[in-house]
């Protein structure tokens, strides 16, 4: 697998993700800078990392959206290309209109970082085909904005298309509230385009990597995409 | 002149005149006035802090430049240090923290290491009060909102809530860092020829009024100098910790200084007396936020997320590149001369032509008189009066778990982000916090502590025990200690009595220290921290830094496993003097806290590291906050199974489960290890007292609670 890591200014996880692509699947793995147009060449997953764009000084990921770089993610995802957004990620995602939703702040108010369990919602997307049905994954959370929104008649489009790729669950895989971090519509704590290709999510998979750091869940994703591109993309 | 205006006092101002040779003009006082000040000079304290040994073969650094260094092996160090940011965070908490967690970590940068750890060291009033509560959110807010953006962990602290400090919270905050060997920056290479870069934000008036008028301040009110706070900006700093490692990995800087107090006064001056050189400052030449500022306001502005490099001139174009692509104002601000001054010059007129060595060093001593609390403290100390001990402890024991001093403390570590950076092991809320150290075997491990009340009834037993309990958890972990910084948070020193406090205080850390061979490299002093309402506890903060070798050298705590049998080592009791029992019970503290022995200290230092290493234990938890109770009840709980403790083998059985103090620690040891356990202990002092089973924690005749009731009163 060949990975490129955006590295907005302010970014905070690009070295985390790139030292979870090399320990798990030994993903050949490069950084790339916001400000550049153009993409390395046979590049399978684009991953923008959680953090602080920009400080996240405006909206969440608004000002990292409107950088050079996304023009080529966007143009790479339209082409079919694997992107993943994680935390600031995610919302750098739906601020570009890649992924459908806005991402607001907790119903907490507060940062939160701790332990979540969330519950594998479909495995038939690149970024899950390694995991079972219902499978209840363990991955951190670390955002102050994290409540998944979208309007009534859209969110229920988006659960028709079956689009929601993770879930905030309990222990046992139960959705309820007492098992939703940050108040998000419908427990939702990650998404997919609707070509598949394209998936955000707040819970850090690569904070989840190793066994060492307390969970290695995360790595399934690694190693669903390693799967994925193996197969030939399918 | 008057030179009070300045904050000089009037022999300071003889110093200078003859060491001059001549009056100072009115720009050379105002530095001279902030240089000199007890925040940058340590001239109440450092006679005192010479008590210290910095001496270990481990040391590569000790005090004296931006943050201490200890050696880990395989080519890699630590570089840490803590500093308070206490006033600042009284009169405006978010800001006050935040800017305390920035200061801190440029300080680590300045190193030339990479920022991998947080810890922050709180102190709030009576948690009830309606002020303390918008403190403390404003405090823990500042710390996450800077933390979490700038991309460093915060993995542990220390937060204690007390009456004394309503009106004058503490906010210490540390900071740890990685670097090479080979990647160490100091700040005593610097060679003339050379130039002064000044990297990151532009410089604005902030502070400068605040350090100025420090010394009015205190003709007003001589509680001390409450300089302006700043505000901060972590994603600039972000930017710099990006741009200044890169620039060390291209091998562009020769020496550091992070901008803190006093600016470019203090980093410039600092570089060039540590070099043996001289500097030259032409003010017109710094990117400034407004117009109009003048010489020796850019001189001492503490704008925040700026460092001042030194580089060989040809690098600068390399430098400027390197900075404008991380969004940072750079700009070639003075040079390195042979004339070991330190000048300021504007357009080409001399403003300012000190020697280098008397901006920073040349501040004499002041040796405050000191009088031994003796009425107050004898009272204290032989005071008898006991509280009326409870029969039934099950109230008693939920009342300790709830009390905010003991109470769990996710709701502040949760607000943090603990984990950025890969590397949390073990997180926050427990004893120790450990860091894994990627591409090695190796963890460090790190424990951040302070026992106001101990040091208010004997200073000198205080100052030991503040150490033995940062110090004891690291041991009982399996961690070899590495070396210490500490933060020595004070009321006035003008007060005899305050300042034996302090003097006996700092004796006692020193000696605990020494005593355990523990180097200290780094540390801060903030006095003064007095309220017209109230004046603090004697406060150091001790915070250390430990090393294992590998995973399997570490013994967790709330690990019980069914079936293990439970052992008290250490001497049956502390002392109940300073305990949360009786503070909870009374209301106060008062008599004699617990003696330090530094052989039975280092007696137990080897067997707990022997129990951890030698795998001999399921857990291992010191006794704290609570004691034997407290330790009891937080390992089921976090355990999530029950144990049954027969109390019968002892007398004065309150004592015995709740005092605190001294090398004391539960083990829980699974029974095919427990003759290899007594084997090591017994010489020591080893009790069996009970064994791990069931759902409920119960010690026969005097207490038997639900873990679910437990988990409430402390988790909340």
């Amino acid at each position: 697998m060949r990975a490129a890591v955006v590295v907005f200014p302010g970014s905070n996880c690009d070295r985390d993700v790139i030292h979870a692509l090399r320990t798990t699947v030994s993903a050949d793995t490069e950084t790339l800078w916001y400000e550049s147009s153009d993409l390395p060449k046979n590049i399978d997953l684009i991953v923008l990392p959680g953090g602080f764009s920009y400080g996240d000084y405006l909206r969440c990921g608004a000002m990292a959206a409107r950088t050079p770089v996304m023009k080529a993610v966007r143009r790479f995802a339209e082409k079919g290309g694997l992107v993943l957004g994680i935390c600031n990620g995610f919302q750098v995602l739906t601020e570009s209109r890649l992924l459908p939703g806005a991402i607001l702040a907790n119903q907490s108010l507060t940062f939160i970082c701790r332990s979540c369990t969330v519950r594998v919602e479909r495995t038939d997307t690149p970024f899950t085909l390694g995991c079972r049905e219902n499978q209840v994954l363990e991955m951190p959370i670390a955002h102050h904005e994290g409540l998944y929104f979208l309007p009534d008649e859209e969110i229920s489009r988006l659960k028709k298309e079956k689009r929601v790729v993770f879930r905030y669950c309990g222990p046992d895989g139960e959705l309820d509230d007492s098992h939703n971090p940050n108040g998000s519509l419908d427990n939702i704590a990650g998404i997919v385009n609707e070509r598949g290709n394209v998936m955000g999510l707040m819970p850090h998979p690569e904070r989840a990597s190793e066994k060492i750091l307390g969970s290695d869940d995360g790595a399934l994703i690694w190693n669903s995409l390693h799967i994925w591109l193996e197969k030939g993309g399918r | 002149m008057d030179c009070k205006i300045f904050g000089l006092r009037k022999e300071e101002y003889e110093t200078i005149k003859k060491q001059l040779g001549r009056e100072p003009n009115e720009a050379e006082l105002r530095i001279l006035g902030v240089m000199w000040s007890e925040h940058c000079s340590y001239k109440s304290t450092r006679r005192l802090l010479r008590q210290f040994s910095s001496e270990g073969k481990q040391v590569l650094q000790g005090p004296g430049e931006n943050a201490g260094i200890v050696d880990i092996g395989e080519g890699l160090a630590v570089a840490f240090k803590v500093e308070s940011h206490n006033h600042p965070s009284a009169v405006s908490p978010y800001q006050g923290a935040a800017t305390g967690v920035g200061g801190i970590i440029r300080d680590i940068l300045a190193m030339g290491a990479w920022p991998v750890a947080c810890m922050d060291g709180l102190f709030f009033g009576d948690p009830s009060k309606e002020k303390t509560a918008g403190l403390m959110q404003g405090v823990i807010s500042g710390i996450g909102g800077y933390g979490n953006a700038v991309g460093v962990p915060t993995v542990g602290g220390k937060t204690v809530f007390d009456g004394c400090y309503d009106g004058n919270p503490l906010v210490n905050a540390f900071c740890a860092g990685l670097v090479r060997h080979d990647g160490i920056v100091r700040s005593n290479t610097a060679k003339p020829g050379q130039i002064t870069v000044l990297l990151g934000s532009r410089t604005g008036r902030d502070g400068i009024a605040g350090a100025a008028f420090a010394s009015a301040r205190l003709e007003e009110d001589t509680k001390g100098s409450r300089p302006q706070v700043q505000i901060g900006d972590p994603f600039v700093e972000k930017l710099l910790i990006e741009c200044c490692h890169e620039l060390l990995s291209k091998g562009l800087i020769v020496s550091m200084q992070d901008m803190g107090a006093a600016g470019i006064t203090s980093s410039a001056s600092e570089i060039a007396a540590k070099s043996g050189r001289g500097v030259l400052i032409h003010a017109e030449k710094v990117p400034l936020r407004e117009k109009g500022m003048n010489a020796w306001e850019i001189a001492l502005s503490e704008s925040q997320e700026r460092m001042l490099l030194v580089i060989e001139p040809r690098y600068f174009d390399t430098v400027a590149e390197c900075a404008g692509k991380w969004q940072l104002e750079c700009a070639a601000i003075g040079e390195v001369t042979d004339d070991g001054r330190f000048r300021i010059m504007e357009k080409g007129k001399t403003l300012v032509d000190l020697p280098a060595e008397i901006v920073g060093g040349g501040c004499p001593e002041i040796h405050w008189p000191s009088i031994p609390l003796s009425e107050s403290l004898t009272k204290d100390l032989t005071d008898t009066v006991e509280p009326e001990y409870p029969d039934e402890w099950g109230n008693h024991v939920l009342d300790l778990l709830s009390s905010p001093n003991l109470k769990e403390r996710a709701w502040i570590y949760e607000q943090y982000d603990h984990m950025v950076q890969i590397n949390t092991v073990v997180p926050p809320g427990g004893p120790v916090s450990v860091l894994r150290v990627k591409g090695s075997e190796r963890l460090l491990a790190f424990t951040m502590e302070s026992d106001p009340w101990s040091c208010g009834l004997d200073p000198f037993a205080g100052g030991a025990e503040t150490f033995m309990k940062a110090a004891r958890p690291l041991y009982v972990c399996g961690a070899q200690v590495l070396g210490m910084t500490d933060c020595l948070n004070y009321p006035s020193p003008e007060d005899p009595g305050n300042f034996w406090a302090l003097e006996e205080s700092v004796k006692g850390l020193a000696t605990a220290a020494s005593e355990m061979d523990c180097p200290v490299v780094s540390g801060n002093v903030s006095l003064y921290n007095e309220s017209p309402a109230a004046k603090i506890l004697p406060s150091p903060l001790v915070g250390l830094v430990g090393l294992l070798s590998r995973r399997e050298e570490y013994l967790s705590c709330g690990s019980w496993n069914e079936g293990d049998k439970l052992f008290l080592v250490g001497p049956i009791k502390g002392s109940l003097a300073s305990s949360l029992s009786k503070r909870l019970l009374c209301g106060l503290s008062s008599g004699r806290p617990f003696v330090f022995d530094a052989a039975k200290e280092r007696s137990f230092r080897q067997k707990a590291l022997e129990t951890a290493h030698r795998s001999l234990a399921s857990s291992g938890r010191v006794l704290a906050g609570g004691g034997l109770t407290v330790a009891l009840a937080k390992e089921c709980v976090l355990s999530k199974i029950g144990a049954k403790v027969d109390p019968e083998c002892f007398m004065e059985a309150f004592e015995v489960f709740f005092s605190e103090g001294g090398p004391r620690a539960l083990y829980a040891v699974p029974s095919g290890k427990e003759k290899e356990f007594r084997e090591l202990w017994d010489s020591f002092g080893c009790a069996f007292i009970g064994s791990v089973s069931g759902e409920r924690l119960r010690i026969d005749g005097f207490l038997d609670l639900d873990i679910d009731d437990l988990s409430v009163a402390w988790k909340g």
